[in-house]
């Protein structure tokens, strides 16, 4: 095994030590209770602060643009990525570009997420932007959580950027998570897959007060007997904003199906487009979109256990919501 | 115990009389069955009952205590319980936090393992899965049963609860409901059309049209029936205590 090592300016004893603040936000967004086993890479502010790296799992800073490569060697099993971001400075835009390449039938886990605490009047923003190279039948699971707080009016935005190629025979499973505290999110994430590749993606999306959120999911079925299943769950408050716009592509015989719920309180407004192509008479591909309130009669099951009509929606949007 | 004083509901909105002043008055540790034809208001006698719908006039009143205005979860802290004959579906929901959820205020240890058990399901092949539109008819009419089950209850009430079980299931039904009721002390409405179900009751009550037409023993009741006397029906049906049935 090769011992784990840190970047450059954790070695010159320059690390910042993560704080209290900085482990909650950790916590909310990659669900670390305490630094992570395997490999990891935590960025702070526009900088990258503490790294470990494994025999099978190397991390290497990008020299053209601010952003991370991760390799994942062939075979590797049952390893795990750490990437969160956490952001806790106003008046800042952190846009980075991270490529990871996932070597041939490896298992690996990838958990990304971003938390931001702005506590102030001017904007905190970042920008990730991912590229996933899935090689030959390796299986990913990828979860993305966002996570803001702050009792400040500055603006916390995040605008993630997810593209996956997905080669032959490879499974990826994809978990998208913002449940609170982002006031606006414009998500896109494209996908392809090659012959026999799988995709499952899980989005949940949480929006109250004035929070606008935006999600473009595009998957492309371009090998023979791939599969795609897109599952997206919302819940739109107070008076935010959501809009969903899923294309899905078929190019060859694959099969791909999409359902998108979302429940609709309050004077919120909920926007889903569905797009379903097909590119092959042997394409199967299915949307179903639905869009409403919480069902009166849902509420009452559960008052008629001894809930309150507050307890009762708690638990069916936490329920819904994952 | 439970009693109904003069109990009518007017549908506002097109002003039809659905209860037509019911008087009832249900003893402790008794099973009661409420049978009569479709639309006759059964099933909106037991949502008045847990409170999902207010009397326009009228009283209900719990061991003397009016309960009128109680909402439904105040009743059900005071040991109502509905089994719904068309139980919502839950996305996200396992059975297991459903049944929990349900178990929660029982002071007694619930086995939710032995709550699927009785209503004729495999804890191991649901406890996992989702209370939503992957569970066919029968399946959810028995997971809202265990839901009612779950609690120890003053006041049970079944809306048909025989629909979708099985002939198996059915003999552990009503030994289960046998049981709740000695376990619990609990009083058990039972709305329903099968004789089976009648058949375990202690008292039957009729009702047509919004109102209590009959209320005697299940012999006599069901002696009436068998007579053709005691059902209003103007025509045959499948599945109840109607005429030839």
């Amino acid at each position: 095994m090769k011992p784990a090592c840190v970047v450059k300016d954790v070695k010159k004893g320059l690390v910042r030590m993560l704080n209290a603040l900085d482990r909650l936000m950790l916590e909310k967004v990659a669900d670390l209770h305490e630094i992570p086993q395997g490999a990891y890479n935590i960025r702070k502010n526009g900088e990258g602060v503490q790294r470990n790296t494994t025999a099978n799992i190397d991390i290497v800073t990008k020299k053209d643009q601010p952003g991370i490569d991760v390799f994942v060697k062939p075979h590797t099993q049952g390893e795990s990525v750490h990437i969160p971001v956490i952001v806790t400075e106003e008046d800042i835009t952190d846009v980075v570009y991270n490529t990871f390449d996932i070597g041939e039938y490896s298992d690996v886990l990838v958990v990304a997420g971003c938390g931001i605490h702005n506590s102030g009047s001017r904007k905190s923003q970042h920008d990730g932007i991912h590229n996933f190279f899935v090689r030959k039948g390796a299986r990913l699971k990828y979860v993305e959580k966002h996570y803001g707080e702050g009792d400040g009016k500055g603006q916390r935005v995040l605008n993630p950027k997810t593209i996956i190629e997905v080669e032959d025979g490879a499974v990826v499973e994809l978990e998208l998570v913002q449940i609170k505290g982002i006031d606006s999110t414009v998500r896109d994430t494209e996908i392809r897959l090659a012959e026999n590749a799988k995709l499952v993606v899980t989005e949940r999306l949480l929006t109250y007060k004035d929070q606008e959120a935006e999600s473009n999911i595009t998957v492309e079925l371009s090998g023979a007997n791939s599969s795609a299943q897109i599952i997206s769950r919302s819940v739109a408050q107070d008076h935010s904003r959501q809009s969903f716009y899923f294309d899905l592509i078929g190019r060859n015989k694959a099969r791909g199906h999409i359902q998108c719920d979302a429940i609709i309180m309050h004077e919120a407004t909920v926007r889903s487009t569905p797009r379903i192509s097909a590119y092959h008479s042997e394409a199967q591909l299915v949307h179903e979109a639905a869009i409403g309130k919480i069902e009166s009669e849902q509420l009452i099951k559960l008052m008629t256990m001894g809930l309150s009509e507050k307890e009762a929606e708690d638990t069916i949007l936490k329920g819904f919501l994952g | 115990m439970l009693e109904l004083e003069k109990v009518s509901w007017q549908v506002e909105e097109t002003e039809t009389e659905i209860l037509r002043s019911i008087d009832l008055t249900l003893a402790a540790q008794k099973i009661y069955a409420i049978t009569g034809p479709n639309g006759g208001g059964k099933s909106s006698l037991a949502k008045m009952i847990m409170g999902v719908y207010t009397p326009t006039s009228g009283r209900i009143l719990l061991d003397g205590q009016d309960i009128t205005q109680l909402s439904i979860s105040e009743r059900a802290r005071q040991g109502i319980g509905y089994a719904f004959q068309n139980p919502p579906r839950f996305k996200g929901i396992k059975v297991e936090e459903l049944l929990k959820l349900a178990a929660a205020n029982n002071p007694e240890k619930v086995n939710i393992y032995d709550l699927l058990y009785d209503v004729g399901l495999c804890a191991q092949d649901y406890l996992e899965r989702d209370v939503d539109a992957s569970l066919s008819g029968g399946e959810m009419k028995r997971i809202e049963i265990a839901t009612v089950l779950a609690r120890n209850l003053r006041v049970a009430v079944f809306d048909e609860p025989e629909a979708g079980i099985d002939l198996w299931s059915f003999q552990k039904l009503a030994e289960t409901f046998t049981s709740i009721h000695q376990k619990y002390d609990t009083t058990i409405v039972i709305i329903s059309h099968q004789e089976r179900i009648l058949e375990l009751a202690d008292e039957i009550i009729l009702m047509v049209n919004g109102k209590i037409s009959l209320q005697s023993t299940k012999d006599k009741i069901l002696a009436g029936i068998l007579h053709n006397e005691a059902c209003l029906c103007s025509e045959r049906c499948e599945k109840g205590v109607g005429q030839n049935a």
